[in-house]
């Protein structure tokens, strides 16, 4: 298929989840629609760095959180400007801190990668917490407003929609990446370096290029969260069960393919959220450990592992 | 005799205390078939590994096709028309054949200008060398010379005007030796790539070289015809002692 007959049906999707979740008239479907949405472009993003080039980031909760904090310090200084500017702005900062942290520990390879990403997750926690600027320890508060001014719905409304279409974009990327020339080199670089670069594939620079593709989308997934959660401190923004779920949802999905992520975060999330009602929200985090055990052994190469051509080992 | 494509000089490359490589000077004729040879642990593969760029000489300096290649990184080596295979095989494992064969079309051939039947490039280096009905695996499902020959094909869809076979025949059957041995001697004289050889199967090495190098110990003991390097007191005390 090609990419923008692709990006229309996708359009269509969305459309229709919006106009089902409009009819079902309740605003907690909403509230927790946006989780799931927020679950698609996070888990999304992490694959175009863990499945595309085989580098496992711990450190998603750092870059989501950043996304959060640039609309934090935004909200202070320019509270007149439109959301999906600060989710660009946020994407920004965060794709600078991917790029960063690609150039600092990109000649890592394997878990000492993921350990660097733990770490630097870490470091800019204790950073945030100690700037009072941002609210330090004590969180900051922001009000969220009833409605917004360019559209005439519920200001939750506008955020399951914005949600909507970042997943919307970020789909629509990681699988426009897949099939090209960057997501060839991207195997490469998951399979053999040596050799990649034997091939002529400038592999530092594509490793830089997923870095801050992957770092970008997370922030821009952070960036709505001040407004969903109207108060945001450090312990619940660089949350570790972020990175957890993040890694998660693509394993579990399968990581191969741009579809693999958008399983994984609909099948774990939506779980999530029920259980969250249903029986407590202590549970969501059970449950991902135990998916990923029944996942590891049933489907290693994830959901879309089972149905694929190619036997992958 | 026609111009250097690869000029050596003064190669040196140094792991701590220990020298793997002490002045080399070597020049590879366009054209040529050179074959490459040394007992374990001479330097053969450092030497490949500083050529192409893998690792980086710490004295002296490589020019190939009249360009300083010093500080070149390897991708950019294998754009400027180097490439090589690897002693053991490095296929990308969740690639089929046929996209193994995709990426240097698509990140050396493409970028010296526009490439239009890919497809159809890629069907024609596996048939070269007797691998399109298996287009469609993966490399996993290779045996050791299919694997080696896929190596070769892969090295040869970036158009190189030099290609480093590095021990591609380690391991083989008396047959399979001759089958990639064709196989090189065709990309030769047909497509007129210029070919160093490393190499231990001697018989192999004398059937295919017009001019012979020895390494020991990180120099270079020997550089001449080859009937003449193998009767040399040196050279025949290196490999079998004295």
């Amino acid at each position: 298929m090609r990419n923008p007959v692709f990006i229309l049906l996708l359009t269509v999707a969305a459309a229709l989840v919006f106009g089902a979740a409009k009819l079902i008239d309740n605003a907690y479907v909403f509230f927790a629609g946006y989780v799931v949405l927020q679950y698609i472009v996070l888990s999304t993003g992490w694959n175009i760095l863990g499945g595309y080039t085989g580098y496992v980031n711990f450190g998603t909760a750092a870059f989501f959180a950043m996304g959060a904090y640039s609309t934090v310090v935004l909200h202070k200084l320019v509270p007149e400007l439109p959301l999906p500017a600060m989710m660009v702005v946020g994407g920004m900062v965060s794709g600078i801190i991917g790029l960063a942290t690609g150039y600092l520990t990109l000649r890592l390879r394997g878990t000492f990668f993921s350990i660097a990403t733990l770490a630097m997750s870490v470091v800019v926690q204790t950073l945030i917490t100690n700037w009072s600027f941002v609210g330090g320890s004590r969180g900051a508060y922001i009000v969220r407003p009833a409605t917004t001014d360019y559209l005439d719905i519920d200001y939750i409304e506008y955020l399951f929609l914005l949600m909507l279409a970042l997943s919307v974009i970020a789909v629509a990327v990681a699988r426009a990446i897949e099939k090209s020339r960057l997501g060839y080199g991207f195997a490469t670089i998951r399979d053999d370096e040596l050799a990649a670069e034997a091939s002529g594939v400038p592999t530092l620079k594509l490793k830089l290029l997923a870095t801050a593709l992957s770092g970008g989308f997370m922030g821009m997934a952070g960036a709505p969260l001040p407004y969903y959660v109207t108060y945001l401190d450090p312990a619940s923004g660089f949350s570790l069960s972020y990175a957890v779920n993040t890694i998660a949802m693509p394993l579990i999905g399968g990581t191969a393919s741009w579809l693999g992520p958008v399983i994984g975060a609909i099948l774990l999330g939506t779980l999530q959220q029920v259980a969250t009602v249903t029986i407590s929200s202590a549970l969501s985090l059970l449950i991902v450990g135990l998916m990923l055990v029944g996942f590891v052994i049933l489907a290693p190469n994830g959901i879309i592992g089972w149905f694929s051509p190619k036997r992958r080992t | 005799m026609s111009e250097a494509l690869l000029t050596v000089s003064g190669l040196g490359k140094r792991f701590g205390g220990f020298v793997a490589l002490a002045d080399i000077e070597l020049e590879v004729r366009k054209g040529e078939r050179l074959g490459l040879i040394g007992p374990n642990g001479s330097g053969k593969s450092t030497l490949v590994n500083c050529l192409c760029g893998t690792l980086r000489n710490d004295a002296g300096s490589v020019r190939f096709n009249g360009r300083l290649l010093d500080g070149l990184k390897a991708h950019e080596r294998t754009r400027l028309g180097m490439a090589r295979s690897f002693q053991l095989p490095r296929p990308f494992g969740t690639l089929t054949l046929a996209e193994n064969l995709r990426i240097p079309i698509l990140y050396v051939v493409q970028v010296r200008g526009a490439v239009h039947d890919i497809d159809a490039r890629c069907h024609a280096l596996l048939d070269m060398v007797g691998l399109a009905d298996k287009a469609h695996q993966l490399p996993i499902d290779l045996t050791q010379i299919e694997m080696r020959k896929l190596e070769l094909a892969r090295a040869m869809a970036a158009e190189p005007s030099l290609l480093i076979a590095d021990e591609a025949m380690a391991g083989l059957s008396h047959h399979e030796v001759d089958d990639i041995l064709a196989l090189l001697m065709r990309l030769n004289q047909q497509q007129g790539v210029t070919i160093i050889m490393i190499e231990h199967i001697m018989r192999a090495v004398m059937q295919f070289s017009q001019r012979l190098v020895v390494l020991v110990a990180g120099r270079k003991i020997a550089d001449g015809a080859p009937a003449d390097i193998v009767r040399q007191e040196d050279v025949v005390a290196a490999y079998l002692g004295s």
